[in-house]
């Protein structure tokens, strides 16, 4: 095994092009856990650690620029009001430990369908920036998870940062566990109202081969609400309405059994995260507009 | 590889470090420090919970050769690392002082009479937080960095800021127990 | 002598610190500051590593083993495998030899040792374990009663030889025990109402957070030093000797420190492994096992399935109680026997009934090896008999806790075993106290802010504000043994010594118990002090110098190894006094005719007179008694009908258990535990409670959280991490009040009842009375996961 230290972005990106099976390693959350475990012996190890950029992020007009290595704890505190199904999101992963050391790039790298991150960035829309000696590119989050643990990187790519659209209305997040702390999703859910395109959207973490949006529940509700006047008339969404989204979300997953919770219960669950973060969202958002509406 | 960083104030360096082995494994086996615990080695028990540049994480998850050049405060090191925060505090006195009390109190570490402990570790001590103690190092280190940032926390706020380091041995009510009298006796200045 | 190796702890007070004090831990100091040496913390200059091989496959025949690339890795010292072994025993096990060192010809279970390896980095060591090229033919696994005892079933072990397989039905069945008492048919027919049920308990592990380690250092003479950390290093040395092909003398061992224990250190573990490699190689050979390792490196707690048939009559007394209770034991024997009896002994739970039909089994099957766990065959027995409480206090239409109360068992009342309880047994009493506690207050979750998720089930997750919240309360009460039961001779080994050092009297206490983080060396110092009137007692490390202490488990060892201290103690002060009248005695005549006392370091009369200064009676010499001290000697069980005085003290504690379910999510949080507890007399109250709030939390795992889950097919384990074994956090543990009381047992030292498993008994089912009484739910399996609670399994 070697170790690889780059100084610099531009050292990481060669490092990465001379050696494409490196495995990169940041937080080590992950990484660290299948070498101590004996699950993988890599040929190189690419720090990442001793690039400043990574750890950095700008919020700009519409998006924010989060570096791949920002902790979540970073996230958490400074990002909550731009991203706040983000934060949600981080507040859950594991201990305060490991959220001191992991960031969003770890999550994306190894795309874990557990990741607690991916429901989060699925429902606000962002795009993965993607580098390597060849250029820039950017993936849009609905075409990155390719597979179980397998991602749209090519092997001489590396994660720079991920451009996350700045949130325009509430958005949730919510996980299953089964500890009330320090725990692996048994599946999660991300909602993001985006009253500025009068859309929702959804993610849905651990309940499929990989993350995935609940299309079919979002362009029923997009649908419904419109039809009703809900973003203008501020009016509660009808349970029959929350109802249906709920079961379409439900019926987005494509879970498996396994030691941490049964496809049923994922699926049942899903269903229950899906109808609260909608009613939480909605009534965030009605609270908005009737102070808005009472300022005025 | 060759790894040199600096552990609770003193340059360290470790010749012949394996390329996989963690910050954990380095500072048990290599620099003679095995106050840091190896329960878990996956992140999940914080009983290796060092500060890595101030902000306490699981040595076991840190390789090695990530900590070049960086600063790591082990459980080792925690009594000099309160003393200096208390120090550097301006209504706490002067470092002098500081080094006064620690050394009047300076009896050996063997006769259970207290001497240059942090008020964590002696509030863990009186309140009957520890017990097969295998968790106290990580629990210490993580406590002593929440009252740090946050000096009068509710239990919620102690429970969140711990809910990374398990216990198996106390139902964590005495560890509760531990962290308030550290808390109520940081705030009178004792 | 190596890195880490134990040194003396000496406590000196200024207070008395006699019993009955909440004096502070000893070591504490040395555990806050991380110079605490643990087993995996021991270094030794020119040290090799030690890794273990494990089988892949829970049943196969080992066809062939090929280790020579590994042993062709630079940097390998040693690969041994069973034809390696050096003597003619190859074999160990608590009570029946049954285990092999390392596989021979079979593996039985998913990880058993097949080969040790000794490197010079656990890193080549784990390379060269992934070059031995092991061959199995896998075999049909045995996983439950219907597998092992069919008629063709293949035999976990051929040519059974010990004790048990007289008096079992099928050789994959390790010991039966049946209790019958009384006429059940008889008795059933004046039952109004009669309720049954079958239960499943699932398999629980120790998690200590210190994993297996030790060191073992070759020695001059070709013996071995052993530093390792184990609850009974006699029982270690007894089992290690003969397969080293070493008289025991030749065998050293020291305990170092450990990091939990609770059952799971009671086998063996990497001990023989480990003085193997030393021997073999010549050089020190330290073995730590990661987590992983640690899941398949020790005994877990039996998973069981339970039937019970109670009767009642309509004004609420108990009829009947038939039982049968079938422990899953795995590939060896481990302490099944004990289990077995101790589950059937303590069936039917703390309550008087007149007809009783018990039966217990251990099944030998392919599953992980079960054995000792804190509560050792009375939690699971436990779990189910408060389960049925519950559901003919229901069918009776009367209040769960007045039927407990009117059915209790009392000091005097005559066990299914026919052992009438000759000391207090206020099982009322503490049901009593538990109900009368506050209650939490409700929707605590809420605050100026809206919901505060940390308080609410999901906790940081954010699964709910509130939504589906419906809160529930339960109660249970259990019953467990205290010491080593059926006849063992269950003794300990004390040497105290007093002399002066530094111009005051010291005393020091030396005995073999392995202190696990119970706090026994802190009650033994304080033992000391109270009988010898010494403010300071040094407590030397505990090895093999000494003779047996027992082990740390059974809530014996205060008892106990308490009992002997004291009992040295005592010598040691009629030595001292002889000292002092031989001395002194003619200058007063109290010497002669008073009761005289050890006390603030002088000799005192019983009224307080000062006769003289321990410091001048000793005037230079030590005294020094080693003596043995048993408890009263117990009977076994009948095999036939379970009759006999079996136990030698019962220990109750009673739970309430407040929980607020997510009814919708399956999620639980529980927001007290609030527990009862008769514990004699509290020798240090601090360490009492604490006990009784880790043992309680353990039971709380086991409720909602806690399961090794093996595969049905494969008898693999499936869940060996901390990442999918859960064991509770600081945000899943709640508020713990606790009610200590202290009922004296005359037949006990100072009238103490053991204290650290009842605990893990009543809370369990506290907690499952209180997620039924909030769900409505039937509930027969522990733990309860999300899916049990919404109909997703």
């Amino acid at each position: 095994m070697d170790f690889l230290r780059p100084a610099s972005w531009d050292e990481a990106l060669a490092a990465k092009a001379e050696h494409p099976t490196a495995v990169p390693i940041a937080g080590g959350t992950d990484v660290m856990v299948e070498i101590n475990f004996d699950h993988r012996r890599p040929e190189y190890l690419l720090d990442l650690n001793r690039i400043g950029d990574l750890y950095e992020w700008e919020v700009g007009a519409d998006t924010v620029r989060l570096g791949a290595s920002v902790p979540y704890t970073r996230i958490m505190e400074h990002l909550r009001a731009e991203l706040p199904g983000l934060a949600l999101a981080s507040h859950t992963v594991a201990s305060p430990q490991i959220r001191n050391r992991g960031g969003v790039g770890g999550n994306l790298g190894t795309a874990s369908p557990a990741g607690d991150a991916h429901p989060a960035l699925l429902a606000a829309g962002a795009e993965v920036e993607a580098e390597s000696v060849r250029g820039t590119r950017l993936i849009p989050i609905d075409d990155f998870y390719t597979g179980v643990k397998r991602n749209a990187l090519a092997a001489d790519e590396l994660i720079r940062a991920v451009r996350i659209k700045k949130a325009d209305g509430p958005q949730q997040f919510s996980k299953v566990g089964t500890r009330n702390a320090m725990v692996i999703a048994v599946c999660a859910f991300g909602l993001a109202l985006h009253p500025e395109t009068r859309t929702v959207r959804t993610g849905i973490g651990s309940a499929a081969p990989t993350p995935v949006r609940a299309r079919t529940a979002e362009d029923f509700l997009n649908a419904a609400l419109d039809e009703g006047g809900f973003w203008d008339n501020g009016k509660a969404v009808t349970p029959s309405v929350a109802k249906r989204f709920a079961d379409l979300c439900a019926a987005a997953c494509n879970p498996i059994d396994d030691v941490r919770g049964t496809a049923s219960y994922r699926r049942h669950a899903v269903g229950v995260m899906a109808r609260r973060t909608l009613t939480w969202t909605w009534e965030s958002y009605r609270g908005a507009r009737r102070t808005t509406e009472g300022a005025a | 590889m060759r790894v040199t960083f600096t552990v609770n104030g003193r340059p360290q360096e470790a010749d012949d470090v394996w390329e996989g082995e963690s910050l954990l494994y380095v500072l048990r086996e290599r620099l003679g420090l095995p106050g840091s615990k190896n329960a878990c080695e996956q992140g999940e028990c914080g009983s290796c919970t060092v500060r890595l540049d101030g902000v306490p994480v699981c040595a076991c998850l840190v390789a090695a050769g990530q900590v070049e050049g960086r600063e790591v405060v082990t459980v080792e090191g925690l009594a000099d690392h309160a003393e200096q925060r208390s120090g550097e505090a301006p209504a706490r006195g002067t470092s002098l002082d500081g080094a006064r009390r620690r050394q009047a109190n300076g009896t050996g570490a063997r006769t259970g009479e207290g001497t240059g402990l942090s008020p964590v570790q002696q509030a863990f001590i009186d309140a009957g937080a520890v017990q097969c103690g295998f968790c106290t190092p990580g629990l210490l280190v993580a406590a002593d960095e929440m009252l740090e940032r946050n000096p009068d926390p509710t239990d919620a706020d102690i429970r969140e800021a711990l809910s990374g380091n398990l216990c198996r041995c106390t139902g964590y009510e005495k560890i509760m127990d531990a962290v308030r009298l550290a808390a109520a006796r940081q705030s009178e200045g004792v | 002598m190596p890195n880490g190796a134990p040194t003396k702890i000496t406590q000196g007070t200024p207070t008395k610190g006699g019993i009955g004090e909440s004096t502070l831990r000893p070591d504490g100091i040395l555990k806050v500051t991380g110079e605490f040496a643990y087993a995996s913390d021991m270094w030794h200059e020119d040290m090799l590593w030690g890794q273990i091989l494990r089988s892949t496959v829970a049943h196969a025949e080992i066809v062939s083993i090929d280790t020579s690339e590994a042993l062709a890795i630079p940097g390998v010292h040693a690969v041994l495998t069973y034809d390696d072994l050096p003597a003619d025993v190859k074999h160990y096990g608590l009570e029946i030899q049954d285990t092999p060192v390392l596989a021979h010809g079979k593996v039985r279970h998913h990880g058993e040792p097949v080969a040790v390896i000794a490197a010079d980095h656990p890193e080549t060591a784990r390379r060269a374990a992934a070059k031995i090229k092991v061959d199995y033919r896998e075999l049909p696994v045995i996983t439950d009663e219907a597998s092992a005892t069919a008629p063709d079933a293949l035999l976990v072990h051929e040519n059974r030889t010990d004790s048990h397989i007289g008096h079992v039905a099928h050789p994959n069945i390790v010991h039966r025990q049946p209790i019958v008492r009384g006429d059940v048919t008889e008795a059933a027919k004046k039952a109004d109402v009669v309720v049954a049920g079958d239960y499943t308990f699932g398999m629980q592990d120790q998690a200590f957070l210190g994993p297996e380690s030790g060191l073992a250092v070759p020695e001059e003479d070709g013996g071995v030093h052993l530093y390792v950390a184990t609850q009974w290093l006699h029982s270690d040395l007894r089992q290690i000797a003969p397969v080293l092909g070493l008289p025991e003398d030749k065998v050293r061992m020291t305990l170092s420190g450990v990091g939990g224990a609770f059952g799971g250190r009671e086998d063996l573990s990497m001990q023989i492994h480990a003085c193997l490699l030393a021997l073999r190689t010549g050089r020190p050979v330290k073995i730590v096992y990661n987590r992983f390792e640690s899941f398949f490196g020790h005994v877990h707690r039996h998973p069981a399935r339970l039937h019970y048939e109670h009767g009642a009559t309509k004004d609420g007394k108990l009829t009947h109680v038939k039982c049968r209770i079938v422990l899953d034991g795995g590939a060896y024997a481990s302490a099944s026997p004990a289990v077995v009896g101790n589950a059937a002994s303590l069936g039917i739970g703390p309550y008087a009934v007149d007809d009783v039909e018990i039966e217990a089994v251990a099944l030998y099957t392919n599953n992980p090896p079960c054995g000792a766990m804190r509560g050792f065959g009375a939690v699971q027995a436990c779990f189910a008999y408060e389960a049925q409480m519950d559901k003919v206090a229901d069918r009776l239409g009367m209040d769960r806790v007045e039927f407990r109360q009117l059915n209790a068992m009392e000091q005097g009342t005559v066990m299914p075993t026919g052992q009438r309880v000759d000391s207090p047994a206020p099982v009322a009493e503490l049901l009593r106290r538990v109900k009368a506690m506050p209650m939490p207050p409700e929707r605590q979750w809420e605050s100026s802010e809206g919901a505060d998720v940390r308080q609410l089930p999901g906790g940081l997750s954010n699964t709910t504000h509130g939504e589906g919240v419906v809160r529930g309360v339960g109660y249970a009460v259990g019953i467990k043994n205290v010491g080593f039961s059926e006849g063992f001779d269950d003794y300990s080994t004390a040497k105290v010594r007093m002399e002066v050092v530094g111009g005051r009297p010291v005393a020091t206490v030396h005995t073999a118990m392995a202190e696990v983080g119970q706090g026994g060396v802190t009650v033994h110092a304080q033992i000391a002090r109270t009988e010898l009137g010494v403010a300071q007692v040094t407590i030397h490390p505990a090895d093999t110098q000494v003779g047996s202490a027992g082990s740390t488990s059974a809530s014996r060892q205060t008892y106990v190894t308490g009992g002997a201290v004291k009992n040295a103690c005592e010598l040691v002060r009629e030595r001292v006094l002889e000292l002092g009248r031989r001395r002194f005695g003619t200058y007063h005549p109290a010497w002669a005719t008073a009761e005289l006392l050890l006390e603030g370091g002088k000799v005192v009369t019983d009224g307080g007179e000062v006769l003289a200064d321990l410091v001048d009676v000793l005037e230079g010499e030590a005294v020094e008694v080693e003596a043995e001290w048993r408890h009263r000697p117990t009977e076994p069980f009948d095999l036939r009908t379970g009759q006999g005085n079996g136990h030698v003290q019962y220990s109750f504690a009673a739970h309430r258990a407040v929980v607020e379910v997510d009814t919708e999510l399956g999620l639980v949080k529980v927001v007290e535990l609030a527990c009862a507890q008769d514990v004699g007399k509290a020798l240090n109250p601090l360490s009492v409670v604490g006990q009784i709030q880790g043992g309680t939390t353990q039971g709380l795992g086991i409720a909602v959280m806690e399961e090794i889950i093996v595969d049905p097919r494969t008898a693999k384990v499936r869940n060996p991490s901390f990442t999918d074994y859960l064991i509770p956090t600081i945000l899943d543990t709640p508020t713990i009040p606790v009610d200590v009381l202290e009922l004296a047992d005359d037949h006990a030292p100072y009238g103490l009842r053991g204290v650290g498993e009842a605990p893990t008994l009543s809370s369990t089912p506290a907690v499952l009375a209180a997620i039924r009484d909030a769900t409505g739910l039937e509930l027969n399996r522990t733990p309860v996961r999300p899916e049990h609670l919404t109909g997703t399994a």
